[in-house]
């Protein structure tokens, strides 16, 4: 026999590199979390930093001539608006006489300032028959000086805006205010005049479709296979073909959209209706797979009960055991619209990247989405998109929080109730 | 409560499945090049605006991807319109005829540069056709004729004495990219055909030909920086060591961080490009559905629009947007062409 003592010191020794073990996974997990957070907040600041720009828009104030030789009043919509601003941007600064002159200096005021005009004297016609000044949008160059993202110090043939242009928008009265233009207007070529509308809308639309598909047809498939299938070889074959459906890349997804739903059926391509149907085929798996999780976790003891109580399967199923998988139904459904929200390369092939300036009034309609809105925008030369693109990566995100805090509150709401 | 949740979604199944007899469509549908996107989109908007046409839809499907969604028939399911930053091909034309499609009106709008820019804070570059061949090829020729070796080249003064002694470092778009395929054609083979024995191979061999100039090294040197240009002209912003490959409009819009190169003594300014003396640019092109002039409304109304001075003249909004007019009288020559819808001819 040994001493005793010394396989105690002995076991003291592996003690200690034990607990030194659990202390280093310890640390080592901690550090990966602050890892991941640094990053989460890194991106979501830098985001944010450069997309605020994008709730800012510049105004310039014109004085026009809205004397009735210009506008008829009687005729009101007959008249040349762009001309009425040309005309008030030469009469105040009569110096720019040369062609190219006259055109930097018209350069400073955005392409819809006609229209901007002809609104504001449609809305009170009051404002006809003498001068008035007005304001209206400024271009993007001159958004990007006021926003300081165009150098003055720099030499002029490296910047967007000349000297001239420079003092031309310093002797003018120019105010920044809240781009309420960006929420309710559609896309556009002039970044001073687009905005998230109609591919808010066309997100909305698509998830509402893909909802109302999936939702119910994932729900009732998950419930027939757990409760009512026989488990057999053609179960088996149907649960390995939905996981496998669950990581086909969506590209996929669009092609078989394309050949089906618009070759086949007809369907009206880069409408929601198609899109959502696309999305739906890809969330599909995601819930199916979710919802037969939850209802495995419903303890065996409810449905036995029920039918000892002399409930018939399907009582039992959806009185005692569907109920009580909802939130893990709802847990799915929204992991699967989150996803869908997110998607880009499905719409690519059904016709949803594109330029879509009207609002969608209906799910037939053409419309885009919120995520190939910002690959267009972030695809586009002029440097004002740039936040533009953050600003609609916020809109996207704040859209996905609203999302998950529905989630939330439906599933508190079940919870309770059980 | 939870078979009613059921019935209203699929009630609400029910309404959204159930569908509406579609409607005529009254909004023109173009498709086609993300190169010509800019402009069509900007042609589309000004059209809805100055109209009481619907904005037409314009997607962004590529050339080859647009012609070939224009060429599937006839009829309101179809594209009136595509976009294309090369010509169609005469393989497009037939399958194209093979649907009934033989009535196409073939619509020049100008030109784009391709530039080889660096930043600012460098010296700019004086390089020739061959030189860009030399320093992006894989493989290069080894001064025998006939005989090639991989790309030996790292830094800018082995490709030519005159240029500094920096790394190659050039970021440039991914081979799907339309871009690619055309600063190979003529930036790539036009450097490939100034070797004398390899202009005649071309005859010889054209299969050997194609690969030896149009392949483009994959030793790190070229970098494939993604479809997005902004993302490049950023880069080359934080490297300024790094080239970059993109199109015109992107430098006209970062004048002040980066710089075109002059390319066999020609720098990349508007004049150049549009007079052709700019070795590296290409034609814009659309293409239109003859047939669906009447069926769909709008379509002339729309070339009239593009046509116009006010767009792509050479002070027009295009050109404020980065496309390069053509001249004046190749302008009128086309505006006649397209607005009397004359058909395509090879």
């Amino acid at each position: 026999m040994t001493n005793p003592d010394a396989n105690f010191l002995k076991g003291q020794k592996h003690l200690t590199r034990r607990y030194r073990a659990e202390q280093r996974f310890q640390w080592i997990g901690r550090i990966a979390i602050a890892a991941s957070l640094t990053f989460l907040v890194f991106m979501v600041a830098s985001i944010f930093w450069q997309g605020k720009g994008a709730l800012i828009t510049t105004k310039i104030a014109l004085t026009v001539d809205l004397s009735t030789e210009m506008i008829d009043p009687a005729n009101i919509k007959g008249a040349s608006f762009d001309k009425i601003i040309k005309l008030a941007l030469r009469t105040e600064f009569p110096e720019a006489t040369k062609r190219k002159q006259k055109k930097r200096l018209y350069a400073l005021v955005s392409s819809d300032a006609g229209f901007q005009l002809r609104d504001q004297i449609l809305e009170g016609p009051a404002l006809l028959g003498a001068d008035q000044t007005i304001w209206v949008s400024a271009s993007d160059d001159v958004d990007m000086l006021m926003k300081g993202h165009i150098d003055r110090n720099k030499p002029q043939n490296s910047r967007r805006l000349s000297d001239q242009q420079i003092s031309w928008i310093d002797a003018l009265l120019v105010k920044q205010v809240f781009n309420t233009g960006f929420f309710t207007n559609g896309d556009s070529r002039e970044p001073e005049l687009a905005g998230i509308l109609s591919a808010l809308v066309g997100s909305a639309l698509s998830l509402l479709i893909c909802f109302a598909l999936s939702f119910p047809i994932g729900i009732m498939s998950a419930i027939y296979l757990e409760e009512f299938a026989k488990k057999g070889r053609w179960s088996d074959l149907i649960e390995i073909n939905i996981n496998n459906l669950a990581a086909v890349p969506s590209i996929v997804f669009g092609l078989l959209g394309l050949s089906i739903f618009l070759n086949v059926f007809g369907l009206p391509r880069s409408s929601p209706l198609v899109g959502g149907m696309v999305l739906s085929l890809m969330t599909l798996p995601t819930i199916i797979i979710a919802a037969r999780a939850s209802l495995r976790a419903v303890p065996p003891s409810i449905r036995e009960a029920a039918l000892g109580m002399g409930a018939s399967p399907v009582q039992a199923t959806f009185h005692h055991v569907a109920p009580l998988a909802m939130p893990g139904f709802l847990t799915g459904t929204i992991v699967g619209m989150a996803q869908a929200l997110g998607e880009t390369a499905p719409l690519l092939m059904i016709g949803m990247v594109a330029f879509i300036v009207d609002i969608p009034g209906s799910i037939l309609e053409p419309a885009t989405a919120l995520p190939v809105q910002i690959f267009l925008w972030a695809d586009s030369p002029e440097r004002a998109f740039l936040e533009k693109t953050s600003a609609a990566i916020i809109v996207l995100l704040i859209f996905l929080v609203l999302m998950n805090i529905i989630a939330i509150i439906l599933r508190k709401k079940y919870e309770i109730r059980f | 409560m939870f078979t009613k949740t059921l019935t209203l979604t699929a009630v609400a199944l029910a309404t959204v499945t159930a569908a509406p007899a579609f409607a005529e469509r009254d909004q023109l549908k173009i498709v086609g090049s993300s190169t010509v996107f800019p402009f069509a989109t900007t042609v589309a908007e000004r059209f809805g605006k100055n109209t009481d046409f619907k904005t037409p839809v314009v997607e962004s499907t590529g050339s080859g991807g647009g012609l070939k969604l224009f060429c599937a028939g006839i009829g309101e399911g179809y594209p009136d319109i595509t976009n294309a930053s090369r010509r169609i091909k005469s393989s497009e034309v037939e399958r194209c005829a093979a649907n009934g499609i033989t009535d196409i009106v073939e619509a020049k709008i100008g030109y784009d540069g391709i530039v080889f820019a660096n930043s600012k804070a460098s010296a700019q570059f004086d390089v020739t056709l061959a030189d860009l061949f030399l320093a992006l090829a894989k493989e290069v020729p080894t001064g025998v004729d006939g005989e090639v070796q991989p790309n030996p080249y790292t830094t800018w003064d082995q490709v030519n004495a005159s240029l500094p002694t920096v790394k190659i470092e050039v970021m440039g778009p991914p081979p799907t990219s339309g871009t690619r395929d055309a600063f190979i054609e003529l930036a790539m083979e036009g450097g490939c055909k100034t070797f004398p024995w390899i202009k005649a191979f071309k005859k010889a061999d054209k299969k050997a030909y194609k690969s030896l100039c149009h392949t483009i090294r994959e030793d790190g040197a070229y970098i494939e920086a993604g479809e997005n240009d902004n993302l490049i002209v950023q880069k080359l912003a934080a490297n300024p060591n790094a080239f970059g490959i993109f199109g015109y409009s992107f430098l006209e819009q970062n004048s002040d961080t980066v710089q075109g190169s002059t390319i066999n003594g020609v720098a990349p300014e508007f004049e150049a490009i549009a007079e052709g003396g700019y070795p590296v640019s290409r034609s814009l092109y659309f293409y239109v559905k003859k047939d669906h002039v009447g069926l769909i409304p709008g379509i002339t109304e729309f070339l009239a629009e593009f046509t116009s001075e006010n767009a792509w003249g050479e002070d027009g909004y295009l050109a404020d947007k980065g496309l390069i007019p053509m001249t004046d009288t190749e302008r009128t020559e086309w505006a006649e062409k397209i607005n009397g819808l004359s058909n395509l001819a090879m």
